[in-house]
């Protein structure tokens, strides 16, 4: 072990490579730490939190902490998991996420993670919040309800495909994601279901078109398999339910 | 302002040229922008997107972001009262609702003929003088009827703000107490006239010694922020003036600048000389407009006298100078990252650290950002030593703080005390006989009770920036626990998601026990939203959000459980607040448009009373808070 780096993540070895973050470090041993903003594809954002740890009892997101040596790492305490938890359960009131009556359920990233935290239910007041569906481009419909302001398909459209096809504007609870052009319709951009940000969303907010129910509820990516175990949504192949486009 | 009948292009083409091009000006040619034709319409977005080189999303970002930018048309005459609480102490709803009836406008909506618009917006910093407001961007103070009935005909006769009484933007510095930073002369040059005898490292060894900790609040010692920018590889540096004074109840900042920017300035020149850096930058929060031309006026008198420029007092090489940016209506814009992005242009949002400002801040290079009030202790140790200035304060906290006191208090203004005074103290000294409790360091620090009067300020035991709001007796702790639950909703940046969506549902919580609707279930939520937003947030706007609402439910568990409700658990829904659009629709509010309700038709007429009917008496007040 002399010479190799190395960080404990609930009190297992951990070795990592100078300039890695410990989410990166993790994932690279196999350790699976809960995450929705993450990708391994892209710079690290740690705006949704969830990836959030005890270094050297202090919190911090995993995503965007440096790994460093002899770093104490807590993660699957049960105080973590109810701060985890308490993060899903907003997400889920701040959008109108209905499982039950969504195509996405069973293959989505956010439902995958909420179980694994145990959230079953929000406690919290839901704000319904009215927004629109955008079904004017031929291939994929945006369903607004369902953002979770990740930012994962500004970042790759933006900095992948140069196409810079969604932002986010205005602040606070009125942040929200919009279509890049004077219509703010989908349709009328070049965005195509082959560009890496149609295949990055976690949730159900970017949906193809003509291709519902491919596999029945029940049998889907995260039925089969726990998160943990099956990783994001984004790295799975399209065949097994997820997004990567083989 | 009347708008000019040049095109939109040409408006924007000369402001954007002024500027150079340059996208880290974009916030300061918006603002300008704005400035000329009231609101940034899509046109206007785009005219200066493409001026710039940017792309508009990158334009309506910034737009979008900023509370005194406007993306909907606004009135010529933009009027905005001041909502902290020590305004709402001051009555300024009344005046609020006052002037809309006047002008016959309703809140945040410009009147019919584009003339005019009221709304609110948070703390203008002007607690010790309020009810304030600010109209086109310059603070209006010391608010009442007769004065507004002054500004409604000067509305409505389209008195341009040069021909308004001065009086009304008159802003008074109120120093009640001043110690060594206020209180002693000091000769402008002393302080780089000393780094330039005895060198960077004997300054740095002077800070070292007299343990200066950064006065914005969080106490990041001053001589490592330095020494670590001094190292930091690179040729060009930055150093950055922290004039972003937004936490509620702190007004210290917007003295030391009227009154002492000499002072200032001269700091953050020595920083440049220590650190290695030629450009400084003040960000001067947007509210203190009023002082744009007169800070101006004296970095040109400085660079005239040889303080400021090339060659400073004659030194080749030592080159320095100060440009001043105005930020929009953004509390977020305080936290130091986030204030670099503003300063480069863009929406304030809190980077990830690390890395660090002083190795990567402005344009990713090294920067050091200090509050105001620190420059401006930098240049007085550095004219007189450290170890003069670590004779006064406690171990861990040496030296002097400058409070900014406001509230239910005879004498409001600037107090200069040395570390380690007790509110007690600082309680006597400023009137304050029947306080209940004290909001140390703003809505983002503490609340404290009566139990508490001997704890002292300073780092190791009351941190802070310098807010200190006090409640008298009569007051409803909550009526604050309200408003500044209201203001991180209104002020968080919306990034990450437990500051996000949890400002909104502790706000809505606050709400609920504030209207009579809450239950003991409602305490323990608030509790645990408190907690994640803690642990999980990006930044300290998240982290401290809720530490008002978590002590004052430690401090004042009887302002919380008087307003509850007997039961364990009450439903957020609120079937006779539900019907509020049908009552907008048919225009009714009376009784009978209401569900039965005994309770909320008290709470109801409790808050018209205090929001529309004269002055309460101390007395009128008691009585309404016991009522519940």
């Amino acid at each position: 072990m002399s010479g190799e780096l190395s960080f404990t993540l609930d009190n297992q070895p951990v070795p990592f490579q100078d300039g890695q973050t410990i989410m990166e470090a993790a994932r690279a041993a196999g350790v699976y730490i809960p995450h929705l903003c993450f990708n391994p594809d892209f710079a690290p954002h740690g705006s949704c939190r969830v990836c959030l740890v005890k270094v050297n009892g202090r919190t911090q997101a995993s995503c965007t902490t440096p790994a460093m040596a002899g770093q104490v790492v807590q993660s699957e305490t049960e105080e973590l998991r109810d701060i985890r938890r308490g993060i899903l359960e907003m997400m889920f009131v701040e959008g109108n996420h209905i499982c039950p009556a969504c195509e996405k359920s069973g293959a989505c990233q956010l439902q995958a993670v909420a179980y694994y935290v145990g959230m079953l239910a929000s406690p919290f007041t839901y704000f319904y919040p009215r927004r629109a569906l955008d079904a004017s481009h031929p291939d994929v419909v945006i369903d607004f309800n369902r953002c979770i302001l990740c930012e994962l398909c500004v970042r790759a459209s933006r900095d992948m495909d140069g196409k810079n096809v969604f932002a986010v504007q205005n602040r606070g609870i009125q942040a929200h994601l919009v279509i890049n052009t004077p219509s703010g319709k989908l349709g009328a951009t070049t965005f195509s279901i082959t560009d890496k940000a149609a295949q990055v969303c976690p949730t159900g907010a970017i949906m193809m078109k003509n291709q519902g129910y491919g596999s029945p509820i029940g049998l889907r990516l995260y039925d089969r398999e726990s998160v943990k175990i099956v990783g994001d949504v984004a790295q799975a192949p399209e065949s097994a339910g997820g997004r990567r486009h083989e | 302002m009347s708008v000019e009948p040049s095109t939109l292009g040409q408006t924007v083409s000369e402001i954007v040229q002024r500027h150079g091009n340059l996208p880290t000006r974009l916030l300061q040619i918006l603002r300008e922008v704005q400035d000329s034709l009231t609101w940034l319409s899509p046109e206007a977005m785009d005219a200066v997107a493409k001026e710039v080189g940017l792309s508009l999303d990158k334009v309506r970002r910034v737009a979008e972001f900023y509370s005194f930018l406007y993306t909907t048309p606004r009135g010529s005459y933009d009027i905005l009262f001041s909502d902290n609480i020590t305004d709402r102490m001051l009555g300024n709803r009344q005046l609020l609702h006052y002037l809309c009836d006047k002008l016959k406008v309703s809140i945040g909506q410009p009147r019919a003929d584009g003339r005019v618009t009221v709304g609110v917006t948070s703390c203008t910093g002007m607690c010790d003088q309020g009810p304030a407001a600010l109209v086109n961007g310059y603070a209006l103070t010391s608010l009442d009827k007769p004065r507004l009935d002054r500004i409604a005909a000067l509305v409505n006769q389209l008195a341009p703000l040069s021909e308004w009484p001065q009086e009304y933007f008159e802003v008074t510095t109120n120093i009640r107490r001043a110690d060594i930073l206020l209180g002693r002369h000091f000769a402008d040059g002393a302080a780089l006239r000393a780094v330039l005898k005895r060198g960077p490292d004997a300054m740095l060894e002077e800070l070292v010694k007299s343990g200066l900790r950064g006065q914005g609040g969080a106490g990041f010692k001053l001589a490592l922020k330095w020494i670590s920018c001094r190292k930091a590889p690179g040729a060009v540096k930055y150093v950055v003036c922290n004039a972003d004074e937004g936490e509620p109840g702190t007004f210290k900042d917007r003295v030391l600048m009227q009154e002492y920017a000499d002072l200032v300035f001269e700091g953050m020149t020595l920083c440049g000389r220590v650190i290695g850096a030629r450009q400084g930058f003040v960000y001067l929060r947007g509210e203190y407009r009023y002082l744009l031309e007169p800070l101006k006026a004296t970095l040109q008198r400085r660079r005239e006298i040889g303080l400021l420029g090339k060659n400073i007092l004659g030194e080749p090489g030592f080159d320095f100078d100060i440009d001043i940016h105005l930020g929009a209506g953004a509390y977020v814009c305080g936290e130091e990252s986030a204030l670099i992005e503003s300063l480069e242009g863009k929406h304030g949002v809190p980077r990830i650290r690390p890395p660090f400002p002083t190795t990567h801040g402005y344009l990713n290079k090294p920067t050091v950002v200090n509050n105001v009030e620190t420059f401006a202790v930098t240049a007085k140790i550095a004219a007189e030593g450290g170890a003069w200035f670590a004779s006064r304060g406690t171990l861990e906290s040496k030296g002097t703080k400058l409070l900014s006191v406001s509230g239910d208090c005879e004498r409001p203004g600037i107090y200069e005390y040395p570390f380690g005074v007790t509110v007690r103290r600082v309680l006597e000294d400023c009137g304050a006989r029947d306080a209940q409790g004290v909001q140390m360091a703003g809505p983002a620090g503490h609340t404290i009770s009566s139990k508490q009067y001997d704890r002292r300020i300073c780092f190791d035991d009351l941190s802070t920036g310098g807010s200190f709001m006090v409640f008298a007796k009569h007051r409803d702790i909550l009526d604050g626990m309200r408003n500044f639950a209201h203001f991180f909703v209104h002020e968080s940046c919306g990034f990450c998601t437990p500051c996000r969506v949890g400002t909104s549902l502790l706000c809505d919580l606050v709400d609920k026990v504030h209207t009579g609707h809450g239950a003991r279930a409602d305490l323990d939520e608030m509790r645990r939203l408190g907690r994640i937003m803690k642990a999980g947030s990006h930044c300290g706007l998240g982290q401290t959000a809720p530490n008002s609402v978590l002590d004052s439910l430690d401090q004042f568990p009887e302002a919380w459980t008087r307003r509850l409700r007997s039961t364990s658990y009450e439903p957020a829904f609120d079937l006779d607040a539900s019907l509020g659009e049908a009552r907008r629709l048919s225009g009714r509010d009376d009784p009978g448009a209401h569900l039965p309700d005994e309770y909320s038709a008290m709470v109801r007429l409790a808050g018209l009373l205090t929001e529309r009917e004269a002055p309460l008496s101390d007395d009128e007040r008691n009585l309404l808070g016991a009522l519940p």
